[in-house]
Protein backbone atom coordinates (compact mmCIF):
# COMPACT_ATOMS: atom_id res chain seq x y z
CA UNK A 1 0.00 0.00 0.00
CA UNK A 2 1.61 3.25 -0.97
CA UNK A 3 1.49 6.06 2.55
CA UNK A 4 2.25 9.66 2.32
CA UNK A 5 6.00 11.17 2.25
CA UNK A 6 6.97 12.55 6.12
CA UNK A 7 4.99 15.57 6.31
CA UNK A 8 8.42 17.53 6.37
CA UNK A 9 9.41 16.15 2.78
CA UNK A 10 5.89 17.09 1.54
CA UNK A 11 5.92 20.13 2.96
CA UNK A 12 9.37 20.81 1.29
CA UNK A 13 8.72 19.48 -1.89
CA UNK A 14 5.68 21.36 -2.41
CA UNK A 15 7.92 24.84 -1.18
CA UNK A 16 10.52 23.78 -3.47
CA UNK A 17 7.82 23.67 -6.04
CA UNK A 18 6.11 27.00 -5.10
CA UNK A 19 9.49 28.69 -5.13
CA UNK A 20 10.51 27.18 -8.66
CA UNK A 21 6.61 28.44 -9.67
CA UNK A 22 7.50 31.79 -8.90
CA UNK A 23 10.60 32.07 -9.88
CA UNK A 24 10.24 30.69 -13.70
CA UNK A 25 7.46 33.33 -14.37
CA UNK A 26 8.46 36.11 -15.98
CA UNK A 27 5.36 38.54 -14.41
CA UNK A 28 6.40 37.56 -10.69
CA UNK A 29 10.15 37.79 -11.29
CA UNK A 30 9.40 41.77 -12.78
CA UNK A 31 7.45 42.12 -9.77
CA UNK A 32 9.66 40.68 -6.90
CA UNK A 33 13.14 41.91 -8.06
CA UNK A 34 13.22 43.82 -11.42
CA UNK A 35 11.06 46.52 -9.91
CA UNK A 36 12.81 46.70 -6.84
CA UNK A 37 16.07 46.72 -8.05
CA UNK A 38 14.87 49.27 -10.30
CA UNK A 39 13.64 51.55 -7.59
CA UNK A 40 16.68 50.97 -5.81
CA UNK A 41 18.97 52.07 -8.50
CA UNK A 42 16.92 55.01 -9.28
CA UNK A 43 16.45 56.00 -5.81
CA UNK A 44 20.47 55.70 -5.55
CA UNK A 45 21.33 57.84 -8.98
CA UNK A 46 18.42 60.67 -8.61
CA UNK A 47 17.87 63.16 -5.59
CA UNK A 48 14.41 62.91 -5.57
CA UNK A 49 12.21 62.33 -3.70
CA UNK A 50 13.94 63.63 -0.23
CA UNK A 51 14.29 60.42 1.44
CA UNK A 52 15.03 62.90 5.33
CA UNK A 53 18.69 63.81 7.75
CA UNK A 54 21.33 60.97 6.73
CA UNK A 55 23.22 59.21 3.82
CA UNK A 56 20.42 58.73 1.24
CA UNK A 57 21.58 54.91 0.40
CA UNK A 58 21.22 53.89 3.75
CA UNK A 59 17.19 55.44 3.26
CA UNK A 60 17.14 54.05 -0.10
CA UNK A 61 18.14 50.39 0.81
CA UNK A 62 15.61 49.78 3.46
CA UNK A 63 12.96 50.95 1.82
CA UNK A 64 13.37 48.80 -1.37
CA UNK A 65 13.75 45.36 1.29
CA UNK A 66 10.31 46.77 2.42
CA UNK A 67 8.69 47.59 -1.24
CA UNK A 68 10.29 43.67 -2.08
CA UNK A 69 8.16 42.21 0.34
CA UNK A 70 5.19 43.93 -0.38
CA UNK A 71 5.97 42.86 -3.94
CA UNK A 72 6.44 38.71 -3.14
CA UNK A 73 4.40 38.32 0.30
CA UNK A 74 1.57 40.32 -0.96
CA UNK A 75 1.06 41.08 -4.95
CA UNK A 76 2.68 37.70 -6.17
CA UNK A 77 1.09 35.39 -3.35
CA UNK A 78 -2.17 37.65 -4.00
CA UNK A 79 -2.29 36.71 -8.25
CA UNK A 80 -0.79 33.12 -7.46
CA UNK A 81 -3.43 32.01 -5.12
CA UNK A 82 -6.38 34.09 -6.87
CA UNK A 83 -5.23 31.69 -9.99
CA UNK A 84 -4.48 28.34 -8.44
CA UNK A 85 -7.97 28.78 -6.36
CA UNK A 86 -9.40 29.17 -10.10
CA UNK A 87 -8.43 26.58 -11.93
CA UNK A 88 -8.60 23.95 -9.07
CA UNK A 89 -5.13 24.08 -7.92
CA UNK A 90 -5.51 24.73 -4.58
CA UNK A 91 -8.82 21.84 -4.39
CA UNK A 92 -6.75 19.16 -5.93
CA UNK A 93 -3.84 19.72 -3.80
CA UNK A 94 -6.27 19.81 -0.89
CA UNK A 95 -7.15 16.39 -1.71
CA UNK A 96 -3.15 14.45 -1.77
CA UNK A 97 -0.89 14.18 1.51
CA UNK A 98 -0.25 17.42 1.18
CA UNK A 99 -3.91 18.70 2.36
CA UNK A 100 -4.89 22.21 3.15
CA UNK A 101 -2.77 22.81 6.20
CA UNK A 102 0.38 21.76 4.29
CA UNK A 103 -0.52 23.87 1.24
CA UNK A 104 -0.68 26.85 3.78
CA UNK A 105 2.58 25.81 5.47
CA UNK A 106 4.50 25.39 2.15
CA UNK A 107 3.30 28.73 0.93
CA UNK A 108 4.84 30.57 3.65
CA UNK A 109 8.24 29.13 3.40
CA UNK A 110 8.23 29.70 -0.53
CA UNK A 111 7.61 33.21 -0.26
CA UNK A 112 10.60 33.42 3.09
CA UNK A 113 12.46 31.64 0.61
CA UNK A 114 12.09 34.29 -2.69
CA UNK A 115 12.27 37.00 0.41
CA UNK A 116 15.65 35.95 1.14
CA UNK A 117 17.19 35.64 -2.20
CA UNK A 118 15.41 39.19 -3.10
CA UNK A 119 17.17 40.48 0.23
CA UNK A 120 20.61 39.24 -0.90
CA UNK A 121 20.31 40.46 -4.37
CA UNK A 122 19.24 43.41 -3.63
CA UNK A 123 21.54 43.60 -0.34
CA UNK A 124 24.46 43.32 -2.69
CA UNK A 125 22.94 45.63 -5.70
CA UNK A 126 22.53 48.26 -2.61
CA UNK A 127 26.72 47.89 -1.22
CA UNK A 128 27.88 48.07 -5.02
CA UNK A 129 26.22 51.52 -4.84
CA UNK A 130 27.62 52.13 -1.43
CA UNK A 131 24.86 51.21 1.47
CA UNK A 132 25.98 50.69 5.04
CA UNK A 133 23.91 49.02 7.17
CA UNK A 134 24.09 49.24 10.93
CA UNK A 135 25.95 46.28 12.05
CA UNK A 136 23.01 46.08 15.17
CA UNK A 137 20.46 46.40 13.88
CA UNK A 138 20.83 43.65 10.90
CA UNK A 139 18.81 41.08 12.99
CA UNK A 140 16.56 43.41 13.96
CA UNK A 141 15.68 43.86 10.17
CA UNK A 142 15.70 40.46 9.30
CA UNK A 143 13.02 40.21 12.40
CA UNK A 144 10.93 43.10 10.59
CA UNK A 145 11.36 40.98 7.34
CA UNK A 146 10.12 37.92 8.60
CA UNK A 147 6.87 39.59 10.61
CA UNK A 148 6.14 42.03 7.32
CA UNK A 149 5.91 38.75 5.26
CA UNK A 150 3.48 37.13 7.48
CA UNK A 151 1.29 40.21 7.76
CA UNK A 152 1.21 40.78 3.73
CA UNK A 153 1.31 36.88 3.10
CA UNK A 154 -1.45 36.46 5.18
CA UNK A 155 -3.13 40.34 3.47
CA UNK A 156 -2.91 38.40 0.16
CA UNK A 157 -4.51 35.15 0.72
CA UNK A 158 -7.63 37.02 2.60
CA UNK A 159 -7.68 38.64 -1.20
CA UNK A 160 -7.11 36.08 -3.12
CA UNK A 161 -9.30 33.98 -0.66
CA UNK A 162 -12.41 36.33 -1.54
CA UNK A 163 -11.93 37.99 -4.82
CA UNK A 164 -12.04 36.45 -8.57
CA UNK A 165 -8.92 35.79 -9.80
CA UNK A 166 -9.04 39.30 -12.22
CA UNK A 167 -10.25 41.20 -10.03
CA UNK A 168 -7.43 39.67 -7.51
CA UNK A 169 -4.90 40.67 -10.29
CA UNK A 170 -6.23 44.41 -11.23
CA UNK A 171 -6.55 45.09 -6.77
CA UNK A 172 -2.94 43.58 -5.82
CA UNK A 173 -1.36 45.43 -8.69
CA UNK A 174 -2.88 48.24 -8.09
CA UNK A 175 -2.19 48.66 -4.43
CA UNK A 176 1.46 47.89 -4.80
CA UNK A 177 1.79 51.07 -7.14
CA UNK A 178 -0.30 53.04 -4.48
CA UNK A 179 1.57 51.64 -2.17
CA UNK A 180 5.13 52.13 -3.56
CA UNK A 181 4.42 55.49 -4.38
CA UNK A 182 2.61 56.75 -1.38
CA UNK A 183 2.76 53.70 0.88
CA UNK A 184 5.52 54.50 3.10
CA UNK A 185 7.83 52.34 1.91
CA UNK A 186 10.25 54.04 -0.69
CA UNK A 187 9.33 57.56 1.39
CA UNK A 188 9.26 57.84 5.02
CA UNK A 189 6.05 58.77 6.70
CA UNK A 190 7.40 62.18 7.70
CA UNK A 191 8.14 62.85 4.23
CA UNK A 192 4.58 62.25 2.87
CA UNK A 193 2.35 65.15 2.04
CA UNK A 194 -0.16 66.70 4.97
CA UNK A 195 -1.27 64.47 6.84
CA UNK A 196 -1.19 61.54 4.79
CA UNK A 197 2.26 60.27 6.69
CA UNK A 198 0.37 60.12 10.18
CA UNK A 199 -2.37 57.51 8.96
CA UNK A 200 0.21 55.83 6.81
CA UNK A 201 2.20 55.31 9.62
CA UNK A 202 -1.01 52.82 10.88
CA UNK A 203 -0.66 50.54 7.48
CA UNK A 204 1.45 47.84 7.64
CA UNK A 205 3.58 49.50 4.18
CA UNK A 206 4.59 52.29 6.49
CA UNK A 207 4.87 50.20 9.44
CA UNK A 208 7.27 47.92 7.25
CA UNK A 209 9.36 51.10 5.86
CA UNK A 210 10.01 53.16 8.51
CA UNK A 211 10.94 49.87 10.93
CA UNK A 212 13.25 48.94 8.44
CA UNK A 213 14.88 52.35 8.06
CA UNK A 214 14.64 52.84 11.78
CA UNK A 215 16.62 49.01 12.13
CA UNK A 216 19.11 49.47 9.47
CA UNK A 217 20.30 53.15 10.56
CA UNK A 218 20.72 52.14 13.89
CA UNK A 219 17.16 53.99 15.38
CA UNK A 220 16.62 51.02 17.37
CA UNK A 221 14.04 53.19 19.75
CA UNK A 222 11.90 54.22 17.18
CA UNK A 223 10.82 50.69 16.33
CA UNK A 224 8.10 49.75 19.24
CA UNK A 225 5.86 51.90 16.85
CA UNK A 226 6.26 49.96 13.79
CA UNK A 227 6.48 46.25 15.26
CA UNK A 228 2.90 47.17 17.03
CA UNK A 229 1.50 47.89 13.63
CA UNK A 230 2.95 45.18 11.80
CA UNK A 231 1.69 42.89 14.80
CA UNK A 232 -1.81 44.15 14.78
CA UNK A 233 -2.22 43.72 10.92
CA UNK A 234 -1.09 40.37 11.42
CA UNK A 235 -3.38 39.26 13.48
CA UNK A 236 -6.24 41.38 11.23
CA UNK A 237 -4.97 39.19 8.12
CA UNK A 238 -4.58 36.05 9.98
CA UNK A 239 -8.76 36.51 11.19
CA UNK A 240 -9.57 37.69 7.68
CA UNK A 241 -8.20 34.48 6.04
CA UNK A 242 -9.38 31.79 8.78
CA UNK A 243 -12.79 33.42 8.48
CA UNK A 244 -13.39 34.15 4.38
CA UNK A 245 -11.07 32.18 2.58
CA UNK A 246 -12.47 29.96 0.41
CA UNK A 247 -10.42 27.66 -1.37
CA UNK A 248 -12.73 27.13 -4.33
CA UNK A 249 -14.75 29.56 -6.60
CA UNK B 1 -25.45 -1.36 0.81
CA UNK B 2 -22.54 -3.34 2.48
CA UNK B 3 -20.43 -2.76 5.66
CA UNK B 4 -16.82 -2.84 4.70
CA UNK B 5 -17.16 -0.94 1.39
CA UNK B 6 -14.08 1.61 1.16
CA UNK B 7 -16.90 4.46 0.25
CA UNK B 8 -20.43 4.65 1.88
CA UNK B 9 -22.77 7.35 1.56
CA UNK B 10 -25.37 7.04 4.34
CA UNK B 11 -28.34 9.22 4.21
CA UNK B 12 -26.81 12.65 3.68
CA UNK B 13 -28.78 15.75 3.05
CA UNK B 14 -27.44 19.22 2.01
CA UNK B 15 -28.90 22.60 1.37
CA UNK B 16 -27.48 25.83 -0.32
CA UNK B 17 -29.40 29.02 0.44
CA UNK B 18 -32.39 27.13 1.70
CA UNK B 19 -32.39 24.75 -1.53
CA UNK B 20 -31.79 20.70 -1.06
CA UNK B 21 -28.88 20.17 -2.89
CA UNK B 22 -29.08 16.74 -1.42
CA UNK B 23 -32.06 14.85 -0.12
CA UNK B 24 -31.07 11.63 1.83
CA UNK B 25 -28.78 10.18 -0.91
CA UNK B 26 -27.10 6.73 0.61
CA UNK B 27 -25.02 4.84 -1.90
CA UNK B 28 -21.94 2.32 -1.85
CA UNK B 29 -18.83 2.22 -3.87
CA UNK B 30 -16.92 -1.58 -3.64
CA UNK B 31 -13.52 -2.29 -4.04
CA UNK B 32 -12.82 -3.97 -7.33
CA UNK B 33 -15.79 -2.17 -9.32
CA UNK B 34 -15.97 0.80 -11.20
CA UNK B 35 -19.62 2.95 -9.61
CA UNK B 36 -20.73 5.29 -11.98
CA UNK B 37 -22.85 7.90 -10.57
CA UNK B 38 -25.02 9.49 -13.61
CA UNK B 39 -27.63 12.05 -13.20
CA UNK B 40 -28.58 15.60 -14.59
CA UNK B 41 -26.79 18.90 -13.95
CA UNK B 42 -28.09 20.00 -10.37
CA UNK B 43 -29.03 16.19 -9.20
CA UNK B 44 -26.36 16.36 -6.50
CA UNK B 45 -23.21 14.47 -8.03
CA UNK B 46 -20.66 17.03 -7.51
CA UNK B 47 -21.96 17.90 -3.91
CA UNK B 48 -21.77 14.45 -2.89
CA UNK B 49 -18.22 13.58 -4.71
CA UNK B 50 -17.20 16.57 -3.03
CA UNK B 51 -17.74 15.32 0.35
CA UNK B 52 -16.41 11.99 -0.48
CA UNK B 53 -13.22 13.91 -1.57
CA UNK B 54 -12.47 15.80 1.81
CA UNK B 55 -13.88 19.11 0.14
CA UNK B 56 -17.39 19.90 1.41
CA UNK B 57 -18.86 19.21 4.56
CA UNK B 58 -22.55 17.66 5.16
CA UNK B 59 -25.05 18.74 7.02
CA UNK B 60 -26.87 16.10 7.64
CA UNK B 61 -25.64 11.71 7.27
CA UNK B 62 -22.60 10.41 7.25
CA UNK B 63 -19.76 9.73 4.45
CA UNK B 64 -17.05 6.96 4.84
CA UNK B 65 -14.14 6.50 2.93
CA UNK B 66 -12.18 3.49 3.51
CA UNK B 67 -13.70 3.92 7.07
CA UNK B 68 -12.24 7.56 7.66
CA UNK B 69 -14.56 10.83 7.92
CA UNK B 70 -12.99 12.39 4.61
CA UNK B 71 -13.87 15.99 6.34
CA UNK B 72 -11.33 14.96 9.14
CA UNK B 73 -9.23 12.76 7.18
CA UNK B 74 -5.32 12.76 8.08
CA UNK B 75 -2.55 12.70 5.21
CA UNK B 76 -2.08 8.86 5.57
CA UNK B 77 -5.49 8.35 4.19
CA UNK B 78 -5.48 10.98 1.63
CA UNK B 79 -2.68 9.26 -0.16
CA UNK B 80 -5.16 5.53 -0.34
CA UNK B 81 -7.55 8.17 -2.34
CA UNK B 82 -6.97 9.59 -6.36
CA UNK B 83 -8.90 12.77 -6.90
CA UNK B 84 -9.93 13.96 -10.68
CA UNK B 85 -11.81 17.15 -10.76
CA UNK B 86 -13.94 18.19 -13.46
CA UNK B 87 -11.76 21.64 -13.78
CA UNK B 88 -8.16 19.63 -13.53
CA UNK B 89 -6.67 21.81 -10.67
CA UNK B 90 -4.09 22.06 -13.45
CA UNK B 91 -1.39 24.67 -12.98
CA UNK B 92 -1.17 26.40 -15.93
CA UNK B 93 2.24 27.57 -15.61
CA UNK B 94 3.76 24.33 -15.12
CA UNK B 95 4.49 21.99 -16.94
CA UNK B 96 3.40 18.31 -17.21
CA UNK B 97 6.07 15.98 -16.40
CA UNK B 98 7.26 18.23 -13.81
CA UNK B 99 4.06 18.50 -12.14
CA UNK B 100 3.54 14.57 -11.93
CA UNK B 101 7.07 13.99 -10.28
CA UNK B 102 5.96 17.08 -7.46
CA UNK B 103 2.92 15.06 -6.81
CA UNK B 104 4.80 11.76 -7.08
CA UNK B 105 6.95 13.23 -4.47
CA UNK B 106 4.42 13.38 -2.30
CA UNK B 107 4.46 9.51 -1.42
CA UNK B 108 6.60 6.77 -0.89
CA UNK B 109 6.25 5.06 -3.99
CA UNK B 110 7.15 6.84 -7.21
CA UNK B 111 4.91 4.83 -10.00
CA UNK B 112 4.61 7.75 -12.65
CA UNK B 113 6.34 5.77 -15.53
CA UNK B 114 3.91 3.54 -16.42
CA UNK B 115 1.25 6.49 -16.00
CA UNK B 116 3.54 8.97 -18.73
CA UNK B 117 3.88 5.68 -20.61
CA UNK B 118 0.13 4.32 -21.23
CA UNK B 119 -1.54 8.08 -21.44
CA UNK B 120 1.38 9.09 -23.85
CA UNK B 121 2.15 12.03 -21.62
CA UNK B 122 6.01 12.75 -22.79
CA UNK B 123 4.86 13.73 -26.16
CA UNK B 124 3.58 16.77 -24.26
CA UNK B 125 5.11 16.56 -21.07
CA UNK B 126 7.45 19.85 -21.68
CA UNK B 127 4.88 22.11 -22.76
CA UNK B 128 3.17 24.37 -20.05
CA UNK B 129 -0.53 23.27 -19.21
CA UNK B 130 -2.16 26.20 -19.95
CA UNK B 131 -0.64 25.56 -23.27
CA UNK B 132 -1.87 21.67 -23.58
CA UNK B 133 -5.34 20.85 -25.69
CA UNK B 134 -8.31 19.78 -23.65
CA UNK B 135 -7.74 15.90 -24.39
CA UNK B 136 -3.77 16.41 -23.12
CA UNK B 137 -5.20 18.27 -20.06
CA UNK B 138 -7.45 15.42 -19.58
CA UNK B 139 -4.92 12.92 -19.63
CA UNK B 140 -2.56 15.10 -17.11
CA UNK B 141 -5.47 15.00 -14.45
CA UNK B 142 -6.14 10.97 -14.91
CA UNK B 143 -2.47 10.63 -14.45
CA UNK B 144 -2.54 12.86 -11.57
CA UNK B 145 -5.25 11.17 -9.47
CA UNK B 146 -3.37 7.69 -10.11
CA UNK B 147 0.08 9.20 -8.83
CA UNK B 148 0.45 6.67 -5.73
CA UNK B 149 -1.95 3.76 -6.75
CA UNK B 150 -4.79 5.05 -4.88
CA UNK B 151 -7.25 2.54 -3.58
CA UNK B 152 -10.37 4.55 -3.96
CA UNK B 153 -10.21 7.14 -7.34
CA UNK B 154 -12.84 9.82 -8.09
CA UNK B 155 -13.22 10.54 -11.60
CA UNK B 156 -15.29 13.49 -12.48
CA UNK B 157 -16.15 13.33 -16.51
CA UNK B 158 -12.91 11.45 -17.19
CA UNK B 159 -12.96 11.08 -20.67
CA UNK B 160 -14.57 14.30 -21.53
CA UNK B 161 -13.26 16.14 -24.28
CA UNK B 162 -11.14 13.19 -25.71
CA UNK B 163 -10.45 11.60 -29.10
CA UNK B 164 -11.91 8.25 -29.65
CA UNK B 165 -8.08 6.71 -29.51
CA UNK B 166 -7.66 8.68 -25.74
CA UNK B 167 -11.09 7.43 -24.55
CA UNK B 168 -10.50 3.64 -25.28
CA UNK B 169 -6.55 4.68 -23.45
CA UNK B 170 -8.52 6.43 -20.99
CA UNK B 171 -10.67 3.16 -20.33
CA UNK B 172 -8.60 0.54 -20.01
CA UNK B 173 -6.43 2.45 -17.86
CA UNK B 174 -9.57 3.09 -15.43
CA UNK B 175 -10.09 -0.49 -15.60
CA UNK B 176 -6.56 -1.47 -15.01
CA UNK B 177 -7.18 0.38 -11.82
CA UNK B 178 -10.11 -1.70 -11.17
CA UNK B 179 -8.54 -4.49 -11.74
CA UNK B 180 -5.75 -4.31 -9.45
CA UNK B 181 -8.60 -3.82 -6.48
CA UNK B 182 -9.51 -0.23 -6.55
CA UNK B 183 -12.55 1.27 -6.25
CA UNK B 184 -13.38 3.40 -8.69
CA UNK B 185 -16.24 6.21 -8.85
CA UNK B 186 -17.11 7.99 -12.38
CA UNK B 187 -19.26 10.95 -12.63
CA UNK B 188 -20.55 11.10 -16.48
CA UNK B 189 -23.10 12.25 -18.95
CA UNK B 190 -21.63 9.84 -21.08
CA UNK B 191 -24.07 6.72 -21.49
CA UNK B 192 -21.66 4.96 -23.46
CA UNK B 193 -19.04 5.19 -20.78
CA UNK B 194 -21.48 4.50 -18.57
CA UNK B 195 -22.21 1.16 -20.38
CA UNK B 196 -18.67 0.36 -21.50
CA UNK B 197 -17.17 0.98 -18.17
CA UNK B 198 -19.83 0.53 -15.16
CA UNK B 199 -19.79 -2.51 -12.99
CA UNK B 200 -22.30 -0.52 -11.40
CA UNK B 201 -24.66 2.70 -11.80
CA UNK B 202 -26.04 5.26 -9.41
CA UNK B 203 -28.66 7.23 -11.15
CA UNK B 204 -29.49 10.40 -8.92
CA UNK B 205 -32.18 13.04 -9.20
CA UNK B 206 -33.15 15.91 -7.28
CA UNK B 207 -30.78 15.14 -4.41
CA UNK B 208 -31.99 11.32 -4.40
CA UNK B 209 -30.48 8.03 -5.96
CA UNK B 210 -33.19 6.87 -8.15
CA UNK B 211 -31.61 3.88 -9.29
CA UNK B 212 -28.66 1.67 -8.21
CA UNK B 213 -27.51 -1.57 -9.74
CA UNK B 214 -25.48 -3.25 -12.60
CA UNK B 215 -26.05 -1.87 -15.92
CA UNK B 216 -28.91 -4.48 -17.35
CA UNK B 217 -30.72 -4.15 -13.93
CA UNK B 218 -31.33 -0.95 -14.33
CA UNK B 219 -32.20 -0.76 -18.02
CA UNK B 220 -34.47 -3.72 -17.04
CA UNK B 221 -36.45 -2.51 -14.41
CA UNK B 222 -37.11 0.86 -16.30
CA UNK B 223 -37.76 -0.11 -19.60
CA UNK B 224 -41.66 0.28 -19.81
CA UNK B 225 -41.59 3.16 -22.52
CA UNK B 226 -37.82 2.79 -24.04
CA UNK B 227 -36.00 0.77 -25.73
CA UNK B 228 -34.10 -1.48 -22.69
CA UNK B 229 -30.80 1.10 -23.33
CA UNK B 230 -29.39 2.95 -20.27
CA UNK B 231 -30.24 6.45 -22.39
CA UNK B 232 -34.17 5.35 -22.36
CA UNK B 233 -34.25 4.28 -18.48
CA UNK B 234 -32.10 7.09 -17.20
CA UNK B 235 -34.86 9.22 -19.17
CA UNK B 236 -37.56 7.93 -17.48
CA UNK B 237 -35.68 7.89 -14.23
CA UNK B 238 -35.10 11.47 -13.77
CA UNK B 239 -38.34 12.84 -15.53
CA UNK B 240 -40.21 11.00 -12.94
CA UNK B 241 -37.55 12.76 -10.22
CA UNK B 242 -38.02 15.73 -11.80
CA UNK B 243 -41.81 15.78 -11.62
CA UNK B 244 -42.52 13.92 -8.02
Amino acid sequence: MTDAAAPAARIRAQAGFESRTLLTNGEQLLVSLVLPALALIGLAVSSAPHLGAGRRIDLAVPGVLALAVVSTAFTGQAIATGFDRRYGVLRLLGTTPLGRSGLLFAKAIAVLAIVAAQTVVLAILGAIFGWHPDAGGIVIGVVLLLLGSWVWVSLALALAGVLRAEATLAVANLIWVLLAAFGGLLVPTDRLPGGLGSVVRLLPSGALGDGMRAALTGHDTSLVGPVLVLLVWGAIGSALVARFFRWSD
Amino acid sequence: MTVDAPVQIRDVSHRYAGRPALDGMSWDATAGQITCVLGPNGAGKTTVIEMAEGLRRPQQGDIKVLGVDPWRAPAAHRARVGVMLQDGGLPGSVRPLRLLAHLASLYTVDDRADLVDTLGIEEFGHTATRRLSGGQRQRLALAAALVGRPEVVFLDEPSAGLDPHSRLDVWDLVRSARDRGCAVVVTTHSFEEAERLADRVVVVAAGKVVADGTVSAVCAGNSADGDGTLESAYFALTRTARTA
